[in-house]
């Protein structure tokens, strides 16, 4: 029976670097046809990436690709495993180039990079009339300026740049499944419309595309749900049969765990409705899936089924947020809750006075702080014991940023003007972006396709 | 004293189930596991989506759906507008609303004491007279 493998490299944009060096070690060690795919695009890396590239027409790629790739690259090369990254963020050529330059130093000058453009529509996109995908109808648009406009493109154009020979191929935004599912379609031949095959590489993406997450990441909780070396977690590989068995598994020698637990939480990470999760190739029916262990670290998914694709593309468009300010200071020791709430009211009474144009929000941190909602419901409601320490943090949002700035400004004051034992002030301003997704109809989006040897890209 | 394993007993929802949060713009996803498949049932009558709506009531959350998965033992809940907007507008420092498994998590519920997972490092305790 013919089997496929793909690896996992990376989960975000921020992963661990040394984490594709082991999977890549397993896929040769097994032998066999096998893949590598990276995800490290998120929904607002790429106008993040748009930003930077503004600043440098150069830049706008992932800055973490030649630490990632520099490891892994020659092996991948010398024993046919294709590698697929969503790393061109807001500048797929300039990757491709970059990749080239890493290409050249390690002797691959004929490694045959593939680039997939065309998600990019900021140059030609009309809002006015557009669909809003309903998942956003909720969320304050704004007025800010457009930074980026990004068409979730499918796996085919991926397909494309295999089948022209491409060893390592860069695309910008594509639905993340589609990374692990392109290089299935190019194996084994599945056709656009085979659903439930379709179904089966999207959903072996779906469950590999956050990295360790499906390996003991997110997942590890002392005493309750215990994993091996949380500090050298093993990055996923599918195993995919020709007849459509999926077994997850792991790198070797690395640790973490591929549990039934920790696959069930991956399966239904950012899952609304488990019968309709969309993709742009397919949608996915995970209601019928089973799992079962297959000895250490395997689980074998069972009953996954697939349904058409949506007609129309997702495409999701970054404005200009605005500004967000942060600023913060620490207490301790005896009397601590009472100087921290002190703090508190110290700091949105000063924005009042200031009459500041900004929303505001505190928290004390070790009482209640993530939980919590704007208005401190929660920390304001604590009546317990002093903790031995709180950190006071104040966040400020607004269009202006010196207004922003000024605001977070007040927690560093504290260090002379407020309560007794404060210290460790910080603070700092950033800019904000916000998203809106759209949908868009397929024949507006057209993706490019280009494959040439290292050396042509320089 | 041994204690009766059939003894219903109130414990955090921690204690016979794990999960995971993830987000979607201003919309929080929660999966809810429960470790033995018999507490399945019993946390599809308590988990009620009002009650965890309820969890995110000081947030102004809007709506909550329940989707059963009764083949992998899984409850997956939709929370709308639990994120305060979502990553792009939160002033939380966790916009994306990840720790958010562990609020549910904190919910109380009727169980067998039978049923009920000590951390491990505590387990010799409870078997000592």
């Amino acid at each position: 029976m013919g089997m496929f493998r793909i690896g996992n490299g990376a989960g975000f944009s921020g992963d661990r670097i040394d984490a594709p060096g082991p999977v890549v070690d397993t896929l040769i060690a097994r032998g066999g046809p096998a893949a590598m795919f990276f995800e490290v695009l998120g929904e607002r890396t790429v106008a993040l990436a748009q930003l930077e590239k503004r600043r440098d027409p150069a830049r706008g790629y992932e800055p973490m690709l030649e630490r990632l790739l520099e490891p892994i690259l020659e092996k991948c090369a010398r024993h046919g495993i294709a590698v697929i990254g969503n790393f061109g963020a807001a500048n797929p050529a300039g990757a491709a180039r970059a990749i080239a330059r890493l290409a050249e130093g390690l002797g691959l000058g004929g490694l045959r990079i593939g680039v997939v453009e065309g998600d990019d529509l900021s140059a030609s996109i009309d809002l006015a009339g557009l669909e809003v995908h309903e998942a956003d109808a909720q969320l304050d648009q704004g007025g800010g300026a457009m930074v980026s406009a990004n068409a979730y493109l499918s796996a085919q154009p991926i397909v494309e740049a295999l089948r022209a020979g491409a060893q390592i191929v860069v695309t910008g935004r594509c639905g993340d499944p589609s990374l692990a599912l392109a290089p299935l379609i190019h194996h084994y031949g599945w056709t656009e419309d085979d659903w439930d095959r379709l179904a089966l590489g999207s959903a072996v993406g779906h469950l590999l595309e956050c990295g360790s997450q499906v390996t003991g990441g997110v997942y590890y909780d002392p005493g309750y749900k215990d994993i091996p070396d949380p500090a050298n977690i093993g990055f996923p590989i599918a195993e995919v049969s020709a007849d459509g068995r999926i077994v997850i598994t792991k790198a070797d020698a690395t640790g973490g765990v591929v549990n039934l637990q920790v696959v069930k939480e991956q399966l239904l990470y950012e899952v609304h409705d488990p019968a309709n999760y969309i993709t742009p190739d397919v949608t996915l029916d995970f209601s019928g899936v089973s799992l079962r262990q297959d000895g250490a670290d395997r689980v074998e998914v069972l009953g996954v089924r697939g349904k058409p694709a949506p007609e129309k593309l997702k495409v999701t468009v970054c404005f200009e947020g605005g500004w967000l300010g942060e600023g913060e200071i620490s207490v301790a020791g005896p009397n601590c809750l009472a100087r921290a709430k002190s703090i508190a009211e110290v700091l949105l009474e000063r924005l009042r006075r200031r009459k500041l144009d900004v929303r505001s929000r505190v928290d004390l941190i070790g009482i209640a702080s993530v939980h919590d909602d704007d208005g401190g419901t929660l920390w304001r409601a604590y009546t317990g014991r002093d903790p031995t320490d709180i950190r006071v943090r104040l966040a400020v949002a607004g269009d202006a940023h010196d207004e922003v700035d000024q605001a977070a400004r007040e927690a560093l004051a504290l260090l002379c003007c407020g309560p007794a034992g404060s210290g460790g002030a910080r603070w700092r301003t950033t800019q904000r972006i916000r998203t809106q997704s759209y949908l868009v109809p397929r024949a507006s989006v057209e993706p490019r396709v280009s494959v040439k040897p290292a050396a042509a890209w320089l | 004293m041994i204690d009766d394993p059939d003894e219903i007993v109130l414990v955090p929802l921690h204690a016979v189930a794990h999960g995971r949060a993830g987000d979607k713009g201003n919309r929080l996803n929660i999966s809810i596991i429960p470790y033995e498949a018999e507490t399945y049932a019993l946390l599809a009558a308590q988990l009620t989506p009002e009650r965890v709506l309820a969890l995110f009531a000081h947030r102004r959350a809007a709506q909550v759906v329940r989707y059963d998965l009764p083949l992998l033992h899984a409850f997956n809940f939709v929370i709308d507008d639990a994120l305060e907007g979502g990553v792009n507008d939160s002033l939380n420092l966790d916009g994306h609303g990840k720790t958010n498994s562990f609020r549910l998590l904190g919910l109380q519920v009727e169980v067998p004491r039978r049923l009920v997972r000590a951390p491990r490092r505590r387990r010799q305790d409870h078997t000592s007279p």
